[in-house]
């Protein structure tokens, strides 16, 4: 491989990309139009704030009447968490922004008149999480009332916590920066290996000695730099928009690499194994259309029924973007390392593959 | 008119150059091409002495552009050996292509790329000079270096094909219907820049459809048809050994060739206003003269003609049709 040769190749497939309008549009416009789109569907119905509540006092009635008049109060809805877990952990884990311990002597405490505390966790930061706290203290101060004594016997302490709610933005956001590239990997491949194959332009380029490996180094790089602009546009669009809390870490762009290397090549091997530009475009979708819904796109895979999650483990997209929401959601970096050596591997062999079935001759 | 001086690399084989001067350095044996139930190419053998032009002739569908890609290394005979430089072509295509220089038929490129994008991005890979301006002014495209090849006219298309097969240097140049497309200014210049070139001692295939273009540039041509060679020379060979000699034609009514039926050593016909006698030898010019004369028929522009190329070409051709 010759860098002077992958950097001509790069030139010149660079000025025919940005000389035609309208792959300028797909490659950036469309995925911000997308995420604009799916944005104001989705984000404008989440009324009540998730407050999630570990209650270590089961089965008694106190506790769940507490729990009642916690989701009823029109601001807050209840999620319960499981009682084995450290509520701690579970918080920065899942990332969640507000969340109750109701400790285990609740009833017995307020059956013999002593004070009881109720862990509170929220980030003062975020201003849902203020809300609730809000809507907490008055809960509070209305079941001491109803508790019918002189004095208030639930007390609320309250922790802070750093990590941020999850609203669906924030999944939205990585999700479409996995389908852009996918999309335009994978697309723009296999339409491109199809036209140079149709219009000669393979053949003519067999009589220099550009290799196909540089030639395919030169799109992968290109490919590269369209999708890093694309997610800097829909990460500051999601941010300027929506609030959403993704924000621009750097260990997104490992995966980024290897998401757009493994998509190139595959859009490499669905343009080289199709014989016309129809069934081109027809494997294209193929490829595409089960990974575009099913990887954590449009909502997150933890929504979809268990077959169907067992399912997305089959597919790199999935991957793609499991590593980035590690990062940028979840902050869980054995997760992250797993999808990126995963991405890694997929990427690597698809490439191995391209090279392979992707021929410049004709027999 | 460009003034055009080719740059001669001093290759390390510069000395033997004089000694292999005459010999083949395009050797193919008994090439046979199929496509699927098709015979494209039915045995051909082709010997080219380096600095010769070779020149491809053959109806549509002869077989030219798939014997031709088979010399370039483009396609695999089905059969055959092929000997280009001392190399397999198929094998060994990316070292022959830095020595060569291809037009291929129906040459095509990058969109959205200009003409002297295209020859930089060619000299960048490899790896020689930048002459993308000697070579626009060679072919006349100054004006347009910097339109997208999408937006050019066919015959200055086919001229960027020139431009990137000679921004190598090549020691050997394939041209697949160079001058296809192009006005008759054009073709001229085209044929000037092989005219060039062979003075340069460059080697040259030439497919052409353009028989006077062949019969003025090439020292050898070939004729194919079916895949197969009818006729090899050079194109006085050629009229010597298939054509049949004298031709004597006046403008006259059609009536006039029925005064030759029957006649000796003459055949007319008629062909779009002027009849055309075909003379077995310079001995029968008077005799078919005075036939004319005294056919009573109105006659003027009188014209003798040795047979061309072309038409022993369109005889060639037109037997083994009527087989
Ligand atoms: N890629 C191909 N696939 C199938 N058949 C082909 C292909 N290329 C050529 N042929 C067939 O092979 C035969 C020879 O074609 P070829 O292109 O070599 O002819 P040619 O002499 O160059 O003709 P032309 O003067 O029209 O360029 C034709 O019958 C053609 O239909
Ligand atoms: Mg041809």
């Amino acid at each position: 491989m010759k860098l002077k040769n992958i950097r001509a190749d790069f030139v010149v497939y660079a000025r025919n990309f940005l000389r035609t309008r309208s792959s300028i549009f797909f490659a950036l416009l469309f995925p911000v139009i997308f995420l604009l789109v799916f944005g104001a569907i989705f984000s404008g119905n989440q009324s009540k704030i998730p407050v999630y509540v570990q209650n270590l006092d089961n089965g008694s009635p106190l506790a769940s009447s507490f729990m009642t008049a916690v989701n009823s109060s029109g601001v807050l809805s209840v999620v319960n968490v499981p009682q084995n877990v450290n509520i701690k952990d579970y918080i920065s884990q899942n990332s969640i922004s507000t969340a109750l311990v109701i400790p285990q002597a609740f009833s017995e405490d307020i059956a013999s008149h002593q004070k009881v505390n109720i862990s509170f966790y929220y980030n003062p930061a975020q201003s849902t999480s203020q809300e609730a706290e809000q809507a907490i203290a008055f809960v509070v101060q209305d079941f001491n009332f109803r508790l019918d004594n002189a004095t208030p016997l639930v007390l609320t302490s309250t922790n802070t916590v750093s990590s941020s709610g999850t609203q669906y933005i924030d999944y939205l956001v990585p999700g479409l920066i996995g389908l852009s590239i996918l999309t335009s990997g994978v697309f723009s491949l296999t339409y491109l290996v199809n036209n140079y194959r149709k219009e000669k332009i393979f053949r003519q380029l067999s009589l220099t000695p550009l290799t196909r490996g540089e030639w395919l180094v030169s799109k992968f790089v290109w490919n590269l730099i369209i999708a890093l602009i694309s997610v800097f546009l829909m990460i500051t669009v999601g941010d300027l928009v929506f609030g959403a809390n993704v924000s621009f870490n750097l260990l997104i762009l490992p995966i980024i690499f290897f998401g757009v290397f493994g998509f190139v090549s595959l859009g490499i091997i669905a343009g080289a194994i199709s014989k016309s530009e129809e069934t081109a475009s027809v494997i294209g979708n193929i490829i595409t259309f089960p990974m575009m819904f099913l990887s954590g796109t449009f909502f997150p895979v933890a929504l979809m029924p268990v077959y169907l999650q067992e399912f997305a483990r089959f597919l790199p997209l999935y991957y793609v973007i499991d590593g980035m929401n590690s990062v940028t959601l979840f902050s869980n970096m054995g997760s992250y390392v797993v999808d990126l050596a995963v991405t890694a591997a997929i990427s690597i062999a698809f490439f191995m593959i391209a090279l392979k079935v992707f021929s410049w001759r004709e027999r | 008119m460009a003034i055009f001086v080719m740059q001669r690399r001093l290759h390390a084989s510069d000395g033997k150059s004089v000694r292999e001067k005459g010999r083949f350095i395009i050797n193919a044996e008994g090439l046979v091409k199929h496509y699927g139930s098709i015979k494209a190419v039915d045995g051909i053998s082709i010997k080219i002495r380096k600095g010769e032009v070779y020149s491809l002739l053959g109806p549509n569908g002869a077989g030219k552009t798939t014997t031709v890609e088979m010399l370039e290394g483009l396609r695999k005979p089905d059969h055959g050996r092929i000997n280009v430089l001392g190399l397999d072509p198929f094998a060994d295509a990316d070292v022959l292509h830095r020595r060569e220089g291809i037009i291929p038929q129906g040459f095509n490129f990058i969109e959205k790329i200009t003409a002297k994008e295209a020859i930089g991005y060619y000299a960048t890979l490899f790896g020689v000079k930048n002459r993308a301006k000697e070579l626009l002014e060679l072919t006349n495209l100054t004006d347009v270096a910097d339109v997208n090849f999408m937006d050019l006219s066919g015959g200055q298309k086919q001229k960027v094909g020139l431009c990137l097969a000679l921004s190598n240097d090549p020691e050997i140049l394939f041209l697949d219907e160079p001058t296809v497309g192009l006005d008759p200014q054009a073709r001229r210049n085209i044929q000037d820049v092989i005219r060039r070139l062979k003075s340069e001692k460059r080697t040259i295939i030439l497919t052409t459809h353009y028989l006077e273009e062949a019969e003025e540039l090439a020292d050898r041509v070939a004729i194919i048809n079916h895949g197969k060679i009818m006729a090899e020379g050079t194109p006085q060979e050629i009229i010597r050994e298939y054509g049949d000699g004298m031709k004597l034609s006046v403008s006259a009514a059609p009536v006039l060739a029925k005064a030759f039926d029957g006649r000796k050593g003459m055949s007319a016909r008629y062909d779009s206003g002027r009849v055309i006698v075909a003379l077995e030898s310079d001995a029968k010019i008077s005799k078919a003269i005075r036939i004319i004369e005294n056919s009573g028929q109105e006659w003027s522009n009188l014209k003798l003609n040795n047979e061309t190329l072309e038409d022993v070409f369109l005889s060639l051709v037109g037997k083994k049709e009527k087989e």
